[in-house]
């Protein structure tokens, strides 16, 4: 950078320019201070869970340095890995968030082909309407969403209340909207002319969509799918009003729930499962990172 | 477009062949588009609109729901001090919470489009992780490093003769702690926004602006700030929306204690509708959520639809 500059200088003027690099150099020097400052702020949680997950209770109870491990064990995670229970928090995670990304694009991709591609009566201020329902939180429906499934239980015989499948109804209202959202935002951006070859040639709509857009669009396939994937891992407040036996939980819950024994706290298993349950949207973001960063502005900058 | 060039060419393969009508309903583009719209559709009116007009059905019911008392559970919410209580609090929590993170997010982007472009990536993936980790996961973090007696923060400041602060025990420091962590939770947010629409700035803007002699801060407020303030403004209406209807944060750090001092509507709703059972005062707490939410979309549908027709 600074050679760069001093290079294009005119040789009568080399002090002008000579201070101006100088200016950058410092705010270059701060830029790097400040970010590591802030770097530091936002790590500290999640490397302070990683070095209290390799402390064993007696370390932890001891109160030496918080921040060092003097003896580090795996013992959290042996006993955590091993236990049914939290395994079966995994596995319920697991189970509904694959049925939920499946159930989101299945509705999503085609509504959203629809919409921005096959204009009908009200499909603009349809596009608009699934918008606003993305803005509608979840703490304004869950006492209502309750309610109707208890009395759709009374009604029908139909148990939904404290059964894991119950939530496979619900995530998909949280991701629906934004995924058809983004996905409105990538198909709109496919050149006309793309589909209109596509029916020249006698490509009916469905053949457009499954041939043409899906392909086309798929950095942005990707990125919804990352998206409803870890909006279904992460939320917390569904599973909590909706599933009690411990066997229904998924993973936040579950933590929350069964390792706060009363007043209890068993800070090196809680850590440790707190950084398992984190480790999946981690993992995604690190290798797909570009795809996430792609999703998350495309929601406010398409449209 | 696509009509016009489509037109002559099925109504040719329509007069073609002979079809029954059902299978030229079929074929019809608007019958199409409605059956791969009509899954959306009844999700959204099953799941989202009808539940929301049933949750002000609820409110006007009794506490055993047999009853219509009509806007009895609205007085009787009037009349209790804690629901004033939870009205400033979550004033309180959203309005200062989103304005640190805005702030906190202008310049953390600011300070990574500063550093050259190579190094960018490894940087901005770094500050994203915050947003990335599931937030019931990382308040239990939070939780931990706040812990009473084992807290890592009141360890470290020993050492500089400060005493040990009670972080979720006090009022005043329990809220404090409620909103960093927002802060720290939803500030990568806006970091990656304003990231985007940094970049999208022309650089030949900031060349005329030196020219003229500007210094950094006229640089800021006079060519930056107006080029950003649509990502500015939707981001910040955004935030306010999902800030002020957050649940997991307060819930898990300090379930609205102590007394009630840190309850925000979400977790006062779930509080008396889930763990009280009194569903109708409970719907009736999360309703007045409505209006404040209701402001803040229409400004962001406004702004969408102004960006809209410019584009």
């Amino acid at each position: 950078m600074t050679t760069a500059t001093i290079d294009k200088a005119a040789p009568t003027r080399k002090v002008k320019y000579g201070s101006m690099s100088r200016d950058r150099a410092w705010a270059l020097r701060w830029s790097y201070f400040f970010l590591v400052i802030f770097a530091i702020f936002f790590l500290t949680p999640p490397i302070y869970m990683f070095i209290t997950s390799l402390k064993s209770s007696a370390e932890i109870s001891a109160a030496t340095n918080p921040w060092w491990v003097f003896h580090p064990t795996l013992e959290n995670y042996a006993g955590l890995l091993t236990s049914n229970q939290f395994l079966r928090f995994f596995w319920n995670s697991a189970i509904v968030s694959i049925f939920v990304v499946t159930i989101t694009m299945l509705i999503s991709v085609p509504a959203a082909f629809a919409l921005s591609r096959m204009r009908f009566w009200g499909s603009a201020t349809l596009a608009t309407g699934v918008f606003l329902t993305y803005l509608i939180p979840e703490t304004l429906l869950f006492i209502p969403l309750f309610k109707m499934f208890a009395v759709i239980g009374d009604w029908t015989g139909i148990q939904l209340i404290n059964k894991w499948y119950v939530l496979l109804i619900l995530y998909p209202t949280l991701t629906v909207p934004f995924c058809t959202w983004i996905m409105i935002g990538y198909f709109a951006s496919i050149p006309k002319e793309l589909d209109e070859a596509a029916v020249i040639d006698g490509a009916s709509w469905i053949q457009t969509l499954t041939r043409i857009f899906i392909p086309v669009a798929f950095p942005g396939i990707i990125a919804a799918t990352i998206f409803a994937f870890t909006v279904s891992w992460a939320q917390f407040l569904y599973p909590l009003v909706f599933t009690t036996s411990t066997d229904q939980l998924v993973m936040p819950v579950g933590i929350i729930t069964s390792l706060i024994k009363g007043d209890v706290f068993n800070w090196g298993q809680i850590m440790t499962g707190a950084l398992l349950g984190a480790a999946p949207p981690l993992i995604i973001y690190a290798f797909l990172m570009d795809y996430y960063i792609a999703g998350l502005t495309a929601g406010a900058t398409k449209g | 477009m696509a009509d016009v060039a489509l037109q002559p060419n099925r109504s040719a393969a329509q007069t073609g062949r002979k079809r029954s009508s059902l299978h030229n309903a079929l074929k019809r583009k608007s019958t199409v588009a409605f059956l791969m719209t009509l899954p959306l559709l009844l999700l959204i009116a099953a799941l989202v609109i009808y539940p929301a007009f049933y949750a002000v059905h609820l409110a006007t019911l009794n506490k055993s729901m047999q009853r219509f008392i009509g806007f009895n559970n609205f007085e009787f919410l009037f009349k209790r001090e804690t629901f004033w209580l939870v009205v400033k609090q979550s004033c309180i929590f959203a309005i200062t919470a989103v304005i640190f993170k805005a702030v906190l997010g202008f310049i953390i982007a600011h300070f990574v489009h500063n550093i050259p472009a190579k190094g960018q990536r490894k940087w901005r993936g770094m500050l994203l992780v915050p947003w990335v980790i599931p937030p019931a996961m990382s308040t239990l973090a939070w939780l931990w490093l706040f812990d009473p007696s084992y807290s890592a923060f009141n360890y470290t400041l020993s050492f500089f003769g400060i005493g040990p602060i009670p972080w979720t025990g006090d009022a005043m420091w329990a809220r404090f702690s409620v909103i960093l962590v927002n802060i720290w939770v939803g500030a990568p947010f806006f970091m990656i926004m304003y990231l985007a629409a940094l970049k999208s700035v022309p650089e030949q803007l900031y060349e005329a602006a030196a020219i003229d002699g500007a210094n950094w801060w006229q640089r800021i407020w006079y060519v930056t700030l107006p080029m950003m303030r649509n990502i500015i403004a939707i981001t910040t209406l955004f935030s306010l929306i999902v800030t002020f209807a957050n649940f997991d944060i307060v819930r898990i750090l300090t379930a609205g204690g102590p007394l009630d001092q840190t309850h925000i509507f979400a977790t006062w709703a779930f509080r008396i509708g889930i763990e009280g059972s009194d569903i109708p005062l409970g719907a009736s707490v999360s309703l007045f959520m409505v209006p404040i939410l209701a402001v803040a979309a229409i400004f962001i549908l406004r702004d969408i639809s102004k960006r809209g027709n410019e584009a």
